[in-house]
């Protein structure tokens, strides 16, 4: 332990007075405290309606820390409404109402102290179909330090080359990191994208279908960088197909009707559901 | 038949491409039409010389053929001409006989069953002068310090050297007269507001007086020099004459500091006339008008007519799109954004007119006046932003191009997919982080095609521009090199009013007809360039922020 571990531990307290909370502190406290195999995210009697209609019905589950949760279930069923309660994407629609909670490392990202932009730094987010800015590639792993105000050119190079190794795309764009983002291939863009979501460097890493729009060998790509991404982030990641989920996850949610039916390791639930419902879904009689 | 023709959907077709044909060929007619007539108006054209006998001798008139009409031997009874029994018809032409201070009147309807013969004598010149319009005839003397020099084939050769030397002091003369004397002009006149401003906050010391005094007496004294200098120019301008005969018979002296170009027309090769007709429509660019606008150039009002469209650019961009992005941005979208909204899009069927008086009652009386009342104490009770100038009417114009600016901006914003949006929102980035580094450069195409649309529809605009600032004639250009150099105060001439003024309220309305489609010609020439010009931006920012295909 050394001081710069100690002293945002100290602040934390009075922070906590202020409402103005240190996600990150929390974060290495709670490493410190409770070891490796935590729960970094736990969602409690979670509700959500779009206007009169309700999506969620009371959800409740916890999804360990640099372990990855697939979330299952046939369409609308509400499994991208969940992800996208985590880092409170849901506040962009205007008739969504949420009640009830989502601890991110022991904290409510609900509370009314918590800064979305905060949140959303510490929760990254890849979506369905790629969405590379029309901006140069380097430019797109630049954009969320720059937002943070990073202007030395040094950390954002090393930023931007870390990031594309990590989402195993440096090789094949280190000599044109100056080309428009847009002319990579769909598979590229995603991991572009991915690249993008980890150069700040996140806690949880929320993957909306990330494979959904991808061609076989694209989706071998992800998958097998799902895999070394968890070995430092938080993954939730939704989806259609149920070997990914079988394949990339250590433990996984069915839902169905906006409601989770069944949670738990994933070589358990796909080969012993105890649900009716989770047997007939991944058994294919319904979805 | 028909019903299975009908049923094939072709007559539809036919519809659909005879429409767009229809517009194709009225487009280009119309751009044909003032190219023809415009472009013509500069090709020297020959002299002819008509024999000409109305039954009281035969009398000799030279001129350019300009026109001709025909008339029923009815109608041409009706209207007063005697024809004889066998006459079925009444052909007349009409001849540019220029002269003017000769005979009163350039242009002339001639019978042509009148017309005993006609020919195209090479000695015959045109000369253009800078008093009376054109003159047709011959030289017989060139006059040096009205000494005769050379006489008839030789005069012609020897005043064509000498007219060289004149034109090029009268150049000089010019300059010195607009850029020194007006410089020196414009300097004693900010020393007199200077001077009113310092009695006015009771500044008015003896110290500051002799200052002035000095200050100007040594503006007198350049004065002087330039007077001295333009004197012994004049002087000098005024050595060379010409004596020249009309084709009447009248004589005639003509000083070459009076003349601008000098040609034997139906003498000059095709090349010689080619050279020219370019050099005429290079005048026709660059020069300033003369003789109330009908002749010379219309450079200042070119100037004008981009300057106050690039300054309404500068005006109306920043409004437009910022008042876009709070509509489609920030406003909570209800019944009160849709009314606003709705607001907007009719203004721009607002008569431009009425723009006109609301920039001249709101911004000329109102803002400008209190503008000179707050900054300009010193100039009264001479307005100087009260009063119509280029700053008002470019604010007026980017008015009336606001609702095109914030619909298309609008509209550009509303396409920026959402998936952008998102993806900029999940990386932490505030909303106004993610409008200024992602929406709005993506939304820049947009917004160029609304300036594109503002460029076009302000560049074409006349009636508004009459009652805020365009004049007949600007004596100096909003841009000069006396400081402030941007004179944003001063009026200024426009190519659309240049043709309303030259072809309808001009005195000599035969005279003026091909420069209103020569400055048409013009007018249309200057919109498309701007809009290439803004096209080009935008497509650049198109291949730049192209948007996610798929």
């Amino acid at each position: 332990m050394d001081d710069s571990e100690i002293t945002p531990e100290k602040e934390m307290t009075e922070q906590t007075r202020t409402h103005a909370i240190d996600i990150n502190a929390l974060a290495r406290k709670n490493d410190k405290e409770q070891g490796e195999l935590d729960f970094c995210l736990k969602v409690k009697n979670l509700n959500l309606f779009y206007g009169d209609q309700q999506a969620l019905f009371d959800i409740n589950m916890e999804m360990a820390k640099k372990r990855v949760t697939a979330y299952i279930g046939p369409s609308g069923c509400g499994k991208s409404t969940l992800l996208r309660c985590i880092n409170r994407m849901n506040d962009l629609v205007d008739i969504a109402r949420i009640n009830g909670q989502v601890f991110l490392e022991g904290n409510d990202v609900y509370d009314k102290s918590v800064n979305v932009a905060d949140l959303r730094r510490k929760v990254g987010m890849v979506f369905q179909k790629p969405n590379p800015f029309p901006k140069t590639i380097y430019e797109n792993v630049a954009y969320g330090l720059r937002i943070q105000g990073v202007k030395d050119r040094r950390v954002l190079d090393e930023a931007v080359e870390k990031s594309l190794r990590g989402a195993a795309l440096w090789d094949e764009v280190k000599d044109r990191l100056d080309d428009n983002a847009l002319g990579l291939s769909g598979g590229q863009q995603q991991r572009l994208v991915i690249a993008r979501a980890i150069a700040i460097e996140p806690e949880v890493l929320l993957l909306d279908e990330p494979a959904s729009a991808l061609d076989p060998i694209s989706t071998l790509k992800i998958e097998e960088l799902i895999n070394d991404l968890k070995e430092d982030y938080t993954i939730v990641i939704v989806t259609h197909n149920m070997q990914q989920a079988a394949r990339v996850s250590d433990y996984t949610a069915f839902m169905y009707m906006g409601e989770l039916i069944e949670f738990g390791e994933t070589s358990e639930l796909f080969t012993n559901p105890k649900k009716k419902q989770t047997e007939d879904y991944i058994t294919g009689r319904y979805g | 038949m028909i019903k299975e023709w009908i049923k094939s959907g072709s007559p539809w077709i036919w519809l659909t491409a005879s429409a767009v044909s229809a517009c194709l060929i009225l487009v280009f007619g119309l751009l044909l039409l003032i190219a023809f007539r415009g472009l013509g108006h500069f090709w020297p054209v020959d002299i002819v010389e008509f024999r000409y006998d109305e039954g009281q001798g035969e009398t000799l008139i030279a001129g350019e053929l300009v026109d001709s009409a025909i008339m029923t031997a009815a109608q041409a009874k009706d209207a007063g001409y005697k024809l004889a029994e066998d006459e079925d018809f009444l052909e007349q032409r009409l001849i540019k006989v220029g002269n003017r201070d000769l005979t009163g009147l350039d242009f002339r309807w001639v019978q042509a069953r009148f017309i005993k013969g006609q020919g195209l004598p090479s000695e015959l010149v045109t000369i253009e002068r800078r008093e009376w319009g054109n003159f047709y005839g011959r030289i017989l003397e060139l006059r040096e310090n009205q000494n005769t020099i050379a006489k008839n084939g030789e005069a012609f050769e020897q005043s064509e050297q000498r007219l060289k030397r004149a034109l090029k002091l009268h150049a000089h003369i010019e300059h010195i007269q607009k850029k020194d004397v007006g410089a020196i002009n414009f300097a004693l006149e900010r020393l007199r507001l200077k001077q009113r401003r310092l009695e006015l906050d009771g500044e008015w010391s003896e110290v500051i007086q002799h200052q002035f005094a000095k200050q100007r007496s040594q503006l007198d004294k350049d004065y002087a020099v330039l007077q001295e200098q333009m004197d012994s120019l004049n002087k000098q301008i005024r050595r060379d004459s010409i004596l020249v005969q009309a084709a009447h018979g009248q004589t005639l002296e003509v000083g070459l500091y009076n003349i601008v170009r000098m040609i034997q027309p139906n003498a000059m090769s095709l090349t010689d006339k080619m050279l020219e007709y370019i050099s005429k429509f290079i005048e026709f660019i660059w020069a300033d008008p003369r003789e109330a606008n009908t002749e010379g150039g219309i450079f200042p009002a070119i100037f004008g007519t981009i300057m106050m469209v690039m300054l309404m650019s500068v005006i109306v961009t920043p409004f437009g799109v910022i008042a876009a992005v709070y509509l489609r941005e920030y406003a909570p979208q209800g019944l009160v954004t849709r009314i606003i909204r709705i607001s907007v899009n009719n203004l721009a069927g607002v008569p431009s007119i009425v723009y006109g008086v609301f920039g001249l009652g709101f911004f000329v009386y109102i803002l400008g006046g209190n503008i000179d009342q707050l900054f300009y104490p010193e100039a009264a009770p001479a307005p100087v932003f009260g009063t119509p100038g280029l700053m008002w009417a470019s604010f007026t114009l980017a008015l009336l191009t606001l609702p095109v600016v914030i619909v298309s901006t609008e509209e550009g914003l509303s396409r920026i997919p959402k998936s952008i949006r998102e993806g900029s929102l999940a990386l932490g980035a505030t909303k106004a982080e993610t409008l200024w580094k992602t929406v709005l450069p993506m939304a820049s195409p947009a917004m160029m095609t609304g300036l594109i649309l503002a460029v076009a529809r302000a560049a074409g605009e006349v009636a508004p521009l009459m009652l805020v600032g365009v004049v007949k004639l600007a004596p100096t250009l909003p841009l000069d090199g006396n400081f402030p150099f941007f004179h944003l105060d001063r009026k200024f001439m426009h190519l659309g009013f240049h043709i309303y003024d030259v072809g309808f309220q001009s005195p000599n309305v035969e005279a003026a007809r091909p420069l209103v489609y020569a400055t048409s010609l013009l007018l249309v020439i200057v919109i498309v360039a701007l809009n290439i010009f803004a096209v080009r931006i935008r497509n650049q920012l198109r291949e730049k922020y192209r948007a996610l295909e798929n």
